[in-house]
């Protein structure tokens, strides 16, 4: 517990008389791939945006390496190393590629107010911003406007943009959503090579890649935690084969 | 995009170029018209390119944008009237006061969005309006009649309507230089960012309001200027000049240039100004003609002029 990198501490959060996130608590350490799994409307993105900030809870706390980031709003949070992917796709879309990308490592450059040199000219921005393109294969693509992308590659750059920042965290709110078999597969390869380098809790509903990914999981049902464990233990808790996974415990059974 | 040698770059400079050699036309042909209708379409360029900056980059829709054009006037009209014509005085409380008044207006304005932003915007100028239309010593509805123009210890001659035309040329050749610095540096890439998706902006890690700002107080300031040089050019300024149509006008002007591009706000100014100079010479009723033009640019042509002049050089 002590060296847990993000501490969830009795985290909850009620929308009129719907309790969307009912006193969470979790600890994920350092170097954890922490997947959050459960049914549509378990509270999985509200959980996530009081993590970055969007949301404020009505009661807990969230630390992250020990200190208490409760009330730290979200711009502030991206500095700090939490960075993030929206289920929802969420880019700059009508800029380009590189442009993105750019922005996300000069976020992490200190302020802005720079009024006169060529940004796009500026290698301190536009190095690490291809080398993020790089790792997830979309160096290729750096000039086109970010619009023209398939969706698939749309998370891809989300991701880009995720770790241009050189984060100590990753939250990936679905990164597979929306997305084919093939790119699946090659997103749950990417995220294979990233989880090397950086703790990461994942929201997904491909049961296939939380399994094959994950080191533990929590099962949210009703903004509820009713089980964390590792994956060989998920798939065989009752409790949470019955609310979710379905009986056959193949654990591929739930589709959106 | 590709290359230097697009029809819309060949088109701007043959404008910049038209207008730098315009005095030496109005010269040789006695044409002295020209002269004063064009000093007036480099002024509001001016004002369209400094509303560009929020409106075309950072996606501000602004629709108080003229009060500067009063605020910067009224800066040299008052002082003038108080008997004070240094332009060395004038012109930097002129910016000053435009600086000040954007920096008040976007605090407040830049904490909303959409419609409530436009209203906003639009509350304050039409606030400022009735302010001077209601300040007796200073003409009220009437205007103030400027007697003196601003004066520069000699160094350029206000009154010479050459002169005076290139001093409002330099300074327009000026702003838009600096808008392409800004708009292509570390901040103008927040800007656009913040204009494209703020809320991605934000969790990327910007306090996007605080740049905003910044750049609403740039745009602001640069529009006092033109403010300045516009009372100078009629010696006169009224509060008819920040009434809110004219903060439609200079919308139009953007948006039928072509918005978030360097020079579309002046092909905007210069086509509206030409437009509305014929046109009211052919009917009084022009604006039946303008009206529909401008509902075909915004139904047909997005990019407005500038998006069509790109378009050309495509093929």
């Amino acid at each position: 517990m002590a060296d847990a990198l993000l501490q969830i501490e009795g985290l909850s959060k009620r929308f009129g008389g719907i309790v969307a996130t009912d006193d969470v608590t979790l600890s994920i350490p350092k170097g954890e791939l922490h997947a959050i799994i459960g049914p549509n409307g378990a509270g999985k993105t509200t959980l996530i945006a009081q993590l970055t900030g969007q949301l404020a809870p009505d009661q807990g706390h969230v630390r992250f390496a020990g200190e208490d980031i409760t009330a730290v709003p979200t711009w502030q949070r991206s500095l700090i190393g939490i960075a993030r992917s929206f289920q929802i796709t969420s880019l700059l879309l009508d800029l380009s590629v590189i442009d993105n990308v750019s922005l996300a490592v000069q976020a992490h450059a200190g302020h802005s107010f720079q009024f006169w040199r060529n940004a796009r000219k500026d290698a301190a921005l536009t190095e690490p911003a291809m080398a993020a393109l790089a790792r997830v294969g979309l160096a290729g693509r750096a000039g086109e406007v970010a619009s023209a992308l398939s969706h698939g590659e749309h998370r891809q750059l989300e991701l880009a943009m995720a770790i241009a920042g050189r984060p100590r965290m990753l939250l990936l709110d679905e990164p597979m959503a929306g997305m084919g078999p093939d790119e699946s597969a090659r997103m749950v390869a990417l995220l294979r090579e990233l989880k090397k380098e950086y703790t990461i809790l994942l929201i997904e509903h491909d049961m296939e890649a939380v399994f094959a990914l994950a080191d533990r999981i929590s099962v949210l049902v009703y903004g509820r935690v009713i089980a964390t464990g590792k994956p060989e233990d998920i798939r065989a808790n009752a409790e949470v084969r019955q609310a979710y996974l379905g009986d056959d415990g193949t654990g591929s059974g739930h589709h959106d | 995009m590709t290359g230097l040698f697009t029809v819309r770059n060949a088109v701007v400079v043959v404008l910049l170029v038209a207008l730098a050699l315009l005095p030496v036309y109005s010269a040789v042909t006695g044409d002295r018209f020209m002269l004063t209708l064009f000093t007036r379409i480099v002024i509001l360029s001016m004002a369209a390119v400094s509303l560009n900056l929020i409106l075309g980059y950072g996606g501000m829709m602004s629709f108080g944008h003229a009060a500067y054009l009063g605020v910067g006037g009224y800066a040299v009209g008052m002082l003038a009237h108080e008997g004070v014509v240094s332009g060395w005085v004038q012109w930097p409380v002129a910016l000053a006061a435009s600086a000040l008044f954007a920096l008040v207006i976007g605090a407040l304005s830049l904490r909303t969005r959409g419609v409530y932003f436009i209203m906003i915007t639009l509350s304050f100028a039409q606030m400022a309006y009735y302010v001077v239309a209601g300040i007796a010593r200073y003409g009220g509805d009437d205007g103030l009649t400027i007697y003196k123009r601003s004066d520069f210890s000699g160094l350029i001659d206000m009154n010479s309507k050459t002169q005076f035309y290139y001093l409002c040329l330099v300074l327009l050749y000026a702003s838009i230089y600096l808008v392409w610095r800004l708009v292509n540096s570390r901040f103008g890439m927040v800007i656009q960012g913040a204009r494209s998706n703020d809320n991605r902006m934000r969790a990327v890690g910007f306090p996007t309001y605080r740049y905003k700002l910044v750049c609403f107080v740039i745009a602001g300031t640069m529009c006092g200027l033109s403010g300045a040089l516009l009372a100078n050019n009629t010696d006169f300024v009224s509060p008819a000049v920040m009434y809110w149509t004219r903060s439609g006008d200079l919308i139009i002007m953007v948006v039928l240039g072509g918005m978030g591009s360097l020079f579309g706000p002046v092909f905007g100014t210069v086509a509206l100004l030409v437009l509305e100079e014929t046109l009211s010479g052919i009917t009084e009723f022009w604006q039946i003609i303008l009206g529909p033009l401008l509902l075909l640019v915004v139904l047909f042509a997005r990019g407005g002029i500038d998006g069509l002049l790109s378009k050309v050089g495509r093929g």
